[in-house]
């Protein structure tokens, strides 16, 4: 067996007197890629939140490849600087984009490079084009974000992540804000990447894709996990009343 | 009927010009400094540390909450007799006129930047920039193009503010006009003169900030 690429053990976040995260470990393997469902308010974001330090977490310990943090109460956070290091390792696509609207989307894709990783910039550039290549708007470098589709500044988003050469990929929600129709187009770029062994985590309440595409699927409610286990089975055959309940909204079971 | 005479005003052109390029000189100093200190105070106000941010509210706000007169009568009369040192009236003018400058646009700068979505200092985060970095490479650049049009009022205000430094001898453009209405006994016509300098500056300047505010509305 390989090392877990991330580890979290005894994660625990409250927001004032509002418990959000209770307790919660899990194991992602290298390549594996995780779907994380359960109602609104299950803190399935936060835990993902968490695991760039976008929250900060009260207890615990989260390790992703070879970066581990310890969280403590009292205990002083970590240096800016040493976030900022974990944070590169790991690639956030956002629910609602968050590209950098002064920047070309070329320039939005090679900002990681060059600003965090110092790169010069020819090397970024070639790094950003390929991506941009990848997703499928080698022709959108030049254009800023206002000119482009819901589908296509998420395509730019993920190119983005992706130019830090992170281990992990977080998605948070990434096909909720987007129209209908342009939903396929990220989600197959999506799917390319669990294709070629992208270790990701992906909070979705897209069902049939998580069945499709996620090894495992963790059903949260509550701030607890309540069920996990191989993709098809949790969906198909939950073992728990609250995953039962959950999952009779969505009409993917076959 | 009063009648009118500004030929006689004349020979005081010299006069009125100097004062122009002090008021003008006067501005472009303080506003410079006010910048500065501004964007420091206003950073600060953000900052993770409580001493920071405790330090740059009483700046603030003492500055913002006390006459802009009082505090330059308190700056060139009553600071010397506190530390000794007696600045001149220019030092004590540009001193104060900064700092009250500075504590506005401290405001229009901490209001700019908490003005851009939290989803960019997010995204900036999430890179992998440095808090830092993030301020410098995301958010500043959009919140200026926000902050803009308040910080040219700010400094619009500044201009005509520079008016109060003729109470300490400063020889702007006031105090000049002062000169030639003791010396013509014509204030009618010198003030009116005085106060359409100041508008023929002003003027088109807020022209050219409508079209710069234009430019940036389209702009990226």
């Amino acid at each position: 067996m390989s090392i877990p690429k991330i580890e979290v053990a005894g994660l625990r976040k409250q927001f004032g007197e509002l418990v959000v995260l209770r307790d919660i470990t899990l194991k992602v393997d290298p390549g594996a890629v995780v779907a994380l469902i359960g109602p609104s308010g299950s803190g399935k974001s936060t835990l993902l939140r968490c695991l760039n330090l976008l929250v900060v977490p009260n207890g615990g310990r989260i390790r992703i490849g070879d970066d581990a943090f310890d969280f403590e109460t009292g205990k002083a956070l970590p240096k800016p600087k040493a976030q900022a290091k974990f944070r590169s390792n790991t690639g956030m696509v956002f629910q609602h984009f968050n590209l950098f609207p002064h920047m070309t989307v070329l320039g939005n894709v090679m900002e990681g490079p060059v600003s965090a990783k110092k790169m010069p910039k020819a090397q970024a550039e070639a790094i950003g084009r390929r991506l941009l290549a990848k997703v499928g708007l080698a022709d959108k470098a030049d254009a800023y974000p206002d000119r482009l589709s819901g589908g296509q500044k998420q395509r730019v988003a993920i190119a983005r992540a992706l130019a830090m050469e992170p281990e992990v990929m977080l998605f948070d929600e990434a096909t909720s804000a987007l129209d209908p129709e342009l939903v396929s187009e990220v989600l197959g770029v999506m799917r390319d990447l669990a294709a070629e062994g992208m270790t990701m985590i992906i909070v979705t309440h897209e069902i049939a894709f998580a069945r499709e595409v996620a090894d495992r699927v963790i059903f949260m409610r509550d701030g607890v996990i309540v069920e996990e286990g191989p993709a098809r089975d949790v969906i198909d055959r939950p073992q728990q009343e609250a995953t039962r309940a959950f999952l009779s909204h969505f009409h993917t079971r076959g | 009927m009063y009648t009118f005479n500004f030929e006689m005003l004349w020979g005081y052109r010299w006069l009125f010009l100097n004062g122009t390029l002090v008021t003008i000189g006067l501005t472009a100093a303080v506003v410079v400094l006010g910048l500065l200190l501004g964007l420091v105070g206003g950073l600060a106000q953000l900052s993770r540390f409580a001493v920071l941010r405790w330090i740059s509210w009483a700046y603030i706000e003492l500055f913002r909450c006390t006459p802009l007169l009082v505090q330059l009568l308190w700056f060139y009369y009553a600071l010397p007799m506190l530390t000794g040192i007696q600045i001149d009236a220019i030092t004590a003018s540009v001193l104060t006129l900064s700092l009250y400058g500075g504590s506005f646009y401290a405001e229009v700068i901490r209001g700019g930047v908490v003005s851009i979505e939290a989803g960019q200092t997010e995204a900036g985060l999430a890179l992998g920039l440095t808090p830092a970095k993030v301020m410098r490479r995301i958010v500043l650049p959009q919140a200026v193009k926000r902050m803009i049009p308040p910080l040219m009022n700010q400094s619009i205000i500044q201009f005509k503010n520079t008016s109060l430094v003729s109470v300490v001898a400063v020889p702007d453009l006031l105090y000049q006009g002062q000169v030639a209405a003791t010396d013509t006994f014509r204030p009618l016509e010198v003030y009116t003169i005085v106060a359409l300098i100041y508008f023929v500056v002003l003027v088109p300047l807020t022209a050219i900030v409508k079209r710069g505010e234009k430019q940036l509305q389209t702009g990226h």
